[in-house]
């Protein structure tokens, strides 16, 4: 799960880690009245789910109350596009009003799970404020880590590794090393996937300060943090997705016109790239899951054809545990229910599937059944062409 | 022959008496595994479905002599359940439960180092070798017994994947679904080295998924020194960066793990990799011709 900076930073505070004081606006004059308060020169900062936001004119510095209130009234309502939005942007909602801070250097410090070392991996790096992508490509010694031993926590002397890594001297080394530990505190106090300070900053006065934060939860860990699953921002999602995560579906919205319900979330992404390789594209990624009932199913369905760009449909379900004529009945159902009338592609393999194509034959309604997925594929394509 | 199960496979069902537990022990029986237990704490002494039910695995495997434990137990106490495997000593653990927190699995993975316990899971399908046991919740009737070794990050495509072969009229030695977590227990070339050493296996697929980079080192090994004939695929060719494609591990984050990185990577170790998911029966087909008789 996602949320956003501002958020980030209150979670931060929390741990004891030191970001500079803010607020959250809604409006212009909101923004005109913090600037004030704070005194200039303020940081306006739009607050999505996207990074690159200093690119696409989402992050301003101004020197007065008015200045404020003019970027607030541009940015709030506006769609901000973004090297990571795609061409389409995101609407901006909120504002953050921070205290402009007087920066000696940049930093960058970020937490992530290292799959195959099984650890959380501490990364620091002396090249702040730059995509950390582009330092891990072009000089890769740059980025220092550290694993953190997962039931011993983060020790101390990782943190002076860090610290006089990055050529500290030795008060400001001791400074950077409580950084840490407030950070990876928040990052394993939260179940978090990420957490990434980008710049951190070391401030004229010899303070380190977060001036930016993203945080990712692991979504399986949100059950033991209600507190987090509360950040959840459903304005920032597909409508249709929020739907589908009420009914337990796995989807995720895509720009193409065949619409795909699949069980498994392997086999639901081989059937995306199948449609692709015969010259299709997926409207959508739909995992009904291993155990669905006739009901999922048909929320499932529901879901699907909501989209208006979907031409076609293919189901492809590999039925082990899911019974095939379940399948059948609920995508029959579902149809009856809503009333389509694009063509559908059916692919039935597995347990029960002489019952489940049996359902669909007698159903009255219109299928193309398939046999294998290429064959699936060709005829789902041709349908939505 | 096969892997890591087979007739001498003794296995204890974690959480058998709720309701994936029950239902998948009477499948697995039915395959023919000898589901010789069953735990739930504070559930002992009953017999359920003619199983017998311990509270602790310790009693299972000290009464019934269980060597493999399948884990059922929802998310929030899966680990535990695991644990408490290893700590008893069993061979080897499946883990079927979806939704176990990543920080959950890393204590399991650090619990386990110096332990001679195999995991596999979680979040996964489970492990079968065809004629012989069936310890998951795979379709049994789709397999055969055969000599091709299949891995698999996913369920539903490694189903996919076997009824190709089937069809075909090609065994499997074993087949294996790793999970699709971000931290499994057994990984691709956990499963690859083990297929090297078993005489029984001609060829494997590999079945791959956007995220992390374990196709990689798989393929890495792979050109080293596996030595046998590889099939491979990865699965997310058409997804978007960011986003989580339902396994919690199938995510292509800060430009990684992408499926053309992969299979690129893997082409480089001599697998023959296959762009469509429908290719991959036909393909092994191809690999077991060329080998000599």
């Amino acid at each position: 799960m996602k949320i956003h900076e501002y958020q980030a930073k209150s979670i931060l505070k929390q741990f004891g880690v030191k970001v500079p004081e803010g607020k959250v606006v809604q409006t212009a004059e909101e923004a005109y009245e913090v600037t004030r308060k704070f005194g200039p020169p303020v940081a306006v900062k739009a607050q999505i789910h996207a990074g690159g936001r200093g690119k696409g004119g989402g992050i301003k510095l101004v020197k007065s109350p008015e200045e404020a209130e003019t970027a607030a009234r541009r940015m709030l309502g506006s769609k901000l596009v973004t090297p990571q939005t795609g061409p389409e942007g995101r609407q901006v909602r909120r504002l953050l009003i921070e205290k402009g801070q007087s920066i000696k250097k940049e930093y960058y410090l970020g937490i992530v799970i290292d799959r195959s070392q099984e650890k959380p991996v501490i990364m620091a790096s002396s090249e702040g404020g730059v995509e950390i992508e582009e330092v891990a490509s072009r000089s890769p010694e740059l980025i220092l880590k550290v694993h953190v031993d997962p039931c011993v926590g983060f020790l101390s002397f990782q943190g002076r590794q860090l610290g006089f890594g990055l050529g500290l001297d030795g008060k400001l080394a001791g400074r950077f090393g409580q950084f840490v530990v407030g950070l990876y505190d928040a990052f394993r106090g939260t179940d978090a996937s990420l957490a990434e300070i980008n710049p951190l900053i070391l401030t004229t006065d010899g303070e380190f300060l977060a001036l930016d934060a993203k945080m990712n939860f692991d979504d399986n860990a949100l059950f033991r943090h209600p507190e987090i699953a509360e950040f959840r921002d459903f304005e920032e999602e597909e409508p249709l997705e929020i739907q589908a995560s009420r009914f337990g579906l796995n989807y995720i919205k895509l720009d193409g016109n065949v619409g795909c319900m699949v069980n498994g979330a392997g086999l639901a992404m081989a059937t995306m790239d199948i449609i692709k390789l015969w010259g299709g594209s997926p409207a959508n990624f739909l995992d009904v899951g291993g155990g669905a009932s006739t009901e999922q199913v048909r929320n499932a369905f529901k879901i699907l054809v909501a989209d208006q760009s979907v031409k076609a449909v293919l189901i492809n379900i590999f039925g082990g545990i899911m019974r095939c004529d379940m399948v059948a009945n609920g995508v029959v159902q579902a149809i009856k229910d809503v009333g389509v009338n694009i063509p559908m592609v059916v692919r039935l393999e597995g347990t029960n599937v002489e019952e489940g194509r049996e359902v669909l034959r007698n159903s009255g309604l219109n299928f193309q059944l398939a046999s294998g997925m290429a064959d699936a594929a060709e005829k789902v394509c041709a349908a939505a062409k | 022959m096969a892997i890591w199960v087979d007739e001498t496979t003794r296995v204890v069902v974690q959480g058998i008496t709720g309701k994936e537990g029950s239902f998948h022990a009477v499948k697995c029986r039915e395959y023919g595994t000898k589901v010789v237990a069953g735990v739930t704490p504070g559930k002992g002494g009953i017999v359920h479905e003619g199983i017998p039910v311990f509270n602790t695995i310790r009693e299972a495997v000290a009464k019934e002599g269980a060597n493999t434990s399948l884990v059922f137990v929802p998310p929030p106490f899966a680990a535990d359940a695991v644990m408490e495997s290893v700590d008893a000593g069993v061979e080897l653990v499946v883990c079927i439960t979806e939704g176990v927190p990543t920080f959950d699995a890393l204590r399991v993975r650090s619990f386990m180092r110096g332990k001679t316990t195999r995991l596999i899971g979680p979040n996964c399908p489970g492990i079968i070798s065809p004629g012989k046991s069936k310890v998951g919740i795979m379709p049994g009737h789709i397999h055969k017994e055969g000599r091709v070794g299949c891995i698999s990050r996913s369920g539903t495509l490694t189903y996919e994947a076997v009824g190709q072969l089937t069809a075909l009229g090609i065994g499997q030695s074993t087949c294996i679904g790793i999970g699709g977590d971000p931290v499994i227990g057994t990984g691709f070339i956990d499963a690859l080295k083990a297929f090297k050493a078993d005489p029984y296996t001609d060829a494997v697929v590999m079945i791959g998924e956007i995220g992390g980079s374990a196709e990689e080192e798989a393929a890495d090994y792979i050109r080293a020194e596996f030595g046998k004939p590889v099939v491979g695929f990865v699965a997310g060719q058409t997804a978007p960066p960011g986003r989580r494609m339902g396994h919690a591990g199938a995510i292509i984050s800060q430009g990684k793990g992408t499926a053309a990185e992969k299979m690129e990577k893997m082409k480089q170790a001599g697998i023959r990799v296959v762009q469509s998911p429908a290719d991959i029966g036909v393909a092994i087909r191809e690999v077991l011709e060329r080998l000599p008789a």
